[in-house]
């Protein structure tokens, strides 16, 4: 316990003998950012806060997703049961029959789906996840006393407030939410003829999506300019972690390809609105011949999944990045392949714009075109292969601590190693033709981008909640959440590869219909009651949250992890400019654990006389 | 009360997890940071590997135990001829990763355990590794090339389109909220244009267009009946929202998109039948189809092959269902030949009928192949019918006039082939005519008529000399001239077989 006095007394020592004196205390006394209640904790500029909001929004947002999936999931694996239970929260989407047995809606069922997939790929993974570690770590870990715009950062979250609170409308509306799934291909999504959902509905939903455009938007200009210009002395671009690179290229990627969705639903606006035909032709609904000729609906899918592809890795690359930092700290061993895993990241995200075709090989576009998607895609597994197994190689040799933090980092790593091969099978046009629009690929996705993410996720909440709330989460209550997450995770989407493989489809609202698809009750009710019990394992992870917030054991060292990184150098719960004095300078890159028979050594320790620099 | 009785036990469980992390917080702070570290390591540590070793063994135990359901396993076989190269791709790929999955979880996890905290334990300082990574970066390259290469050898063959000169079958299947409807292009093999603009519910749910005379012959049917053996060229449509036309065992899958017709390629390989034989030799197949009732025939027996919907297009999308039945080429030309068209059946003569009053070249034909085969029996020296006199009711005269119109053409060119095959044929051809007009004059036309025909034969090709053209007038009525109907009977030429 006393090493850790030292350290620090010696740290602050240093900040203050070498660090870069930006006369932060002779602009202002007191903060004038932060007099009240309202710019303190609503409408406050400071990162930190910012990240705060984001990861509770994004918590209640998650919340809200996973509840939706449970009752998805009843339906699925007990599709003749008794659901008027439901009926005090579902009102009139359960239909009671004379007999008094309870249905849900099939209508319903669609927009549960439909809100599930929008409010997890874009609320929780993108939002809550991005938004979260982006705005606390960015300025922490390059030395920035903030964001290079702190207001536009506050517009971000206050934009993606808003649109989720029109989608949270959305879910009351008498003709119910948006249920055309959550690509919103048209002309199911144009046409309100075609579904109740694709009334107001779908209205809501792209005034939503759009605000939330507006707020990647603003946050990504702001993290990519803080990161090119805010970076402390001595921080050159080859010594941030890998975290910051990862924010980075997923920044860089969104402000790229959500214009381009941005203009998808504007000329999906028109369609619905203004009578244009974009995606519109030879089109007879509900007795009605529309007078729309000429249009696409796939050019909707090309700039929809020209986001839609980057976005699965603006989901995964900040994970990415979580887990790179928090296992090389908690493996007390520098980050094997540290230029690798870098290059790695930019490889991903420059082949992730050139390879969106491969969700639409069975779409109708020229076949031959889906030559170029397939080698792209498929290209995409040698930098994923290499992050594999430099994760693995930094795992080798360590002295791996054994927490919460780093068991989501190991579970990342083997729910990576699952979905990611799972992709070879999909990226394979081939192949695609059967497992397209099967539960092969719903298996796929969540377990390469939801639970996968969701862990990086995990890793970061549990290690840095120390940073952000100035206490510890309490670890045992962490492990149970791991297994029973672990677990129950591969037991819901484990078994989907095998309904994949027997041709079973997705989004169907019942199996029954079909020979083919019916004779897998067991294995659906199997999958209800194993998702059921990981849903109750994210409220153990929801209480340990807010009751460590509160009543956890309390940060007693600025650096609890002896981790070598800038943000475990401001005090215990840094104010607004993080660092009470001088910035303090780099000379070294974040990953000299066990150099030299010195266990860490902080960013901002100079070089030893004689000593080299670890990775250059 | 369940439900309450759920929720609290629920609610204690959350609890008690809580007041066990709160106990194990304290006792770490009794025993002291290093030691809890080293408890921790160790027991997760081994948790990890037990893990590990339970999951890979559950992914072969339940790969084992679905087996046939993987493609191309068991039973879960291709019935198309591009189906199994698929299977094929799918099984290579699936080793490749397979090995992958294994090793690297092996390696995950051990080291993880391996590695676990040490008091003391010196890590291994390795920032990087340069020949490893060319090694893990060379390896996955390789692998990827071989799937690419044998992915993209598969593909273009599996989604060539149809040739100048190819054999095949093209048929159309057009999805609309939430049913296929199919149809199938009839006797010319060809199917009709049609355009949404026309779509009538009820009346013409494709939007056909009749004018186009391809589609007089179009035919739907309720079920996918297809011939074993035959290419298969199936034209997709969709009339409301994106649909998806899958065939989940012949691999087939392509979106269904309005105002672009797609298309998807495939040849069945096996008939239903044959591939119930193939379901019978397993035993999962020879359970009741029903599991409530063990009286129900065998699900090998049950099997039908089904065509779905793969793209979410409503509320409706997941009955979208419609039995397909893959027979001998035998079966299939009876089939066919009981379909009916839906033009002959639903719209000839009804107010949609462009040619509605006229005649149309489908009739026309059709009844060309009928005066040929009863032109056949009465030239058949062995049938001793008696009857030689044909009445041609399908040769048309402009009104009141001699001249012969086009639509005579069916009739009269079955005719003439018969001069051509029979050089001796001597023929009667006579005019006759309803009781409307002057008798005279009547006389005069019918006479002039029957010369029509025989300048007609003449010119192609009969000898005039064998032909004795002659007019009857209203003399010999074969029908009750009162109505309309048997007026039109009576106008008629009859064809008269002399000698041959």
């Amino acid at each position: 316990m006393s090493s850790h006095n030292t350290s620090t007394k010696e740290q602050d020592y240093l900040i203050e003998s070498q660090g870069y004196d930006d006369h932060f205390h002779e602009h202002h006394h007191g903060d004038k950012y932060q007099m009240n209640f309202l710019t303190t904790y609503i409408f406050s500029q400071d990162h930190k806060m910012i990240a705060r909001q984001f990861l509770i929004t994004g918590i209640f947002w998650a919340f809200i997703g996973a509840l939706m999936s449970l009752v998805f999931r009843i339906q699925l694996g007990f599709p003749d049961a008794d659901l008027s239970w439901l009926k005090p929260f579902l009102g009139k989407w359960i239909v009671v029959n004379e007999a008094g047995i309870g249905k849900l809606e099939p209508e319903f069922y669609y927009a549960l789906v439909t809100m599930h997939g929008t409010i997890i790929v874009f609320f929780v993974l993108t939002a809550g996840l991005s938004g979260t570690f982006s705005n606390l770590l960015i300025p922490l870990q390059i030395g920035a006393r903030d964001m290079a715009s702190p207001f536009l950062n506050m517009l971000s979250y206050w934009f993606f407030f808003l649109s989720g609170a029109v989608m949270f409308y959305s879910l009351f509306l008498s003709t119910g939410p948006f249920s055309g799934g959550w690509v919103a291909y048209p002309p199911l999504s144009a046409l309100p003829q075609a579904s109740n959902g694709s009334g107001n509905g779908m209205t809501l939903w792209l005034v939503s999506l759009t605000l939330f455009v507006v707020s990647v938007l603003l946050g990504g200009i702001n993290y990519i300019t803080t990161v090119l210009n805010l970076r402390t002395k001595g921080m050159t671009m080859w010594r941030m972690p890998l975290t910051v690179w990862a924010f980075l290229v997923t920044a860089i990627l969104a402000l790229l390809s959500f214009p381009v969705l941005a203009s998808g639903f504007f000329l999906l606006i028109f369609d619905r609105s203004l009578g244009t035909s974009f995606y519109l032709s030879d089109i007879f609904v509900n007795g009605q011949i529309l007078d729309r000729i000429g249009g696409s609906p796939i050019l909707y899918q090309h700039l929809f999944w020209f986001l839609g592809h980057p976005e699965v890795y603006i989901i995964i690359l900040p994970a990415m990045g979580l887990v790179s930092e928090v296992m090389s700290v908690h493996a007390r061993k520098p980050i094997f392949g540290y230029r690798a895993m870098v290059y790695s990241i930019m490889a991903i995200g420059f082949l992730s714009f050139i390879v969106w075709a491969h969700h639409m090989f069975m779409s109708g576009v020229n076949p031959f075109l889906s030559n170029f998607f397939v080698v792209f895609t498929l290209i995409i597994a040698v930098p994923s292969a290499v992050k594999v197994f430099n994760w693995i190689g930094t795992l080798y040799g360590g002295n791996i601590r054994m927490n919460t933090q780093m068991l989501f980092c190991i579970g990342f790593v083997s729910m990576f190693i699952s979905g990611g091969l799972t992709g070879i099978f999909l990226g394979n046009s081939a192949i695609d033709i059967q497992q397209h629009d099967t539960y092969f690929v719903v298996a796929h996705f969540h377990i390469v981008m939801g639970v996968a993410a969701f862990f990086g996720m995990f890793a970061g909440i549990y290690n840095w909640f120390p940073k952000m709330f100035g206490r510890y989460m309490n670890d045992t209550m962490g492990k149970i959440h791991f297994w029973i997450t672990m677990i129950g995770a591969y037991a819901v989407f484990g078994p989907m590869h095998y309904l994949g493989m027997a041709g079973v489809p997705r989004r169907y609202y019942r199996f029954d219909t079909f020979d083919a698809f019916k004779g897998f009750d067991d294995m659906n009710k199997f999958i209800t009651i194993a998702a059921a019990i990981t849903f109750l394992a994210q409220l153990v992870f929801i209480i340990n949250f807010f009751y460590s917030m509160y009543k956890g054991k309390k940060v007693t060292t600025p650096n609890p992890w002896k981790s070598n990184s800038l943000e475990w150098t401001t005090p215990i719960e840094p104010g607004h400019g993080n660092w009470p004095g001088k910035i303090p300078t780099v000379h070294r890159w974040a990953y000299d654990y066990g150099k030299d028979d010195r266990e860490f050594i902080q960013q901002h320790i100079p070089l030893r006389d004689g000593e080299q620099h670890s990775s250059h | 009360m369940t439900s309450l009785i759920i929720i609290l036990s629920v609610l204690l469980l959350l609890i008690i997890i809580l007041q066990i992390g709160r106990i194990n917080e304290i006792t770490a702070g009794l025993r002291g940071e290093e030691e809890t570290e080293v408890k921790n390591a160790n027991s997760n540590g081994i948790w990890l590997v037990i893990y590990c070793a339970i999951f890979l063994i559950a992914c072969f135990v339940s790969a084992y135990y679905y087996l046939p359901y993987m493609l191309g396993y068991g039973p879960h076989q291709a019935a198309s001829a591009h189906g199994g190269l698929i299977d094929n791709l799918f099984s290579v790929t699936l080793l490749f990763t397979g090995i992958v999955f294994v090793l690297c979880h092996i390696a995950l996890f051990w080291f993880s355990y391996k590695y676990r905290y040490k008091v003391g334990r010196k890590i291994l300082f390795m920032p990087d590794n340069h020949k490893l990574e060319i090694i893990w970066t060379a390896i996955p390259a390789l692998v990827m090339t071989i799937l690419v290469v044998q992915g993209l050898v598969t593909w273009n063959k599996v989604m060539a389109d149809v040739k100048d000169g190819d054999d095949f079958i093209e048929i159309e299947a057009t999805g609309w909220q939430f049913a296929w409807n199919l149809r199938y292009p009839g006797a010319d093999g060809k199917l009709g244009v049609k355009d949404y603009r026309l779509i009538k519910p009820g009346k013409n749910e494709l939007g056909q267009d009749w004018n186009d005379t391809r589609n007089h012959d179009d035919f739907n049917a309720n079920e996918l009946v297809l011939p074993k053996g035959k290419k298969i060229r199936v034209r997709i449509s969709a009339r409301d929202v994106l649909h998806n036309f899958y065939l989940p065992h012949f691999r087939v899958k392509m979106d269904a998109v309005p105002g672009l017709p797609t298309y998807f390629i495939f040849t069945p390989i096996k008939t239903t039948d044959e591939y119930r034989q193939e379901l019978r030799k397993y035993p999962e197949y020879n359970i009741p189809s029903d599991p409530t009732d063990p009286k129900s025939p065998p699900k090998w027996q049950a099997f039908d092959y089904e065509l779905a919907c793969a793209e979410l297009c409503g509320k409706g999308h997941y009955s979208m269902r419609k039995l397909v039945k893959i027979v001998n080429e035998d079966e299939y030309n009876t089939w066919l030949s009981a379909q009916k068209s839906y033009y002959l059946t639903s719209v000839r003569n009804t107010d949609e009928d462009p040619f509605k009053g006229k005649n149309v070249k489908i009739e026309l034909e059709s009844k060309a192949i009928e005066l040929e085969s009863n032109l056949r029996k009465a030239l058949d020296t062995s049938a001793n019918s008696g009857s030689r006199t044909l009445v041609l009711d399908n040769i048309y005269f402009e009104t009141g006039a001699s001249t012969l119109s086009n639509d005579s053409e069916y009739a009269l060119n079955v005719i003439s082939k018969a001069f051509t095959k029979y050089p001796n044929l001597k023929v009667e051809v006579s005019g006759h005519s309803d009781n409307v007009g002057e008798p005279a004059s009547n006389l005069t036309l019918s006479q002039e008529r029957a010369n029509s025909v025989k300048n007609y034969l003449t010119s192609k090709g009969a000898n005039s000399g064998s032909i004795n053209a002659i007019g009857m007038g209203q003399n010999r009525p074969i029908a009750d001239n009162s109505t309309d109907e048997g007026k039109a009977k009576n106008r008629r030429i009859e064809f008269k077989i002399l000698s041959f």
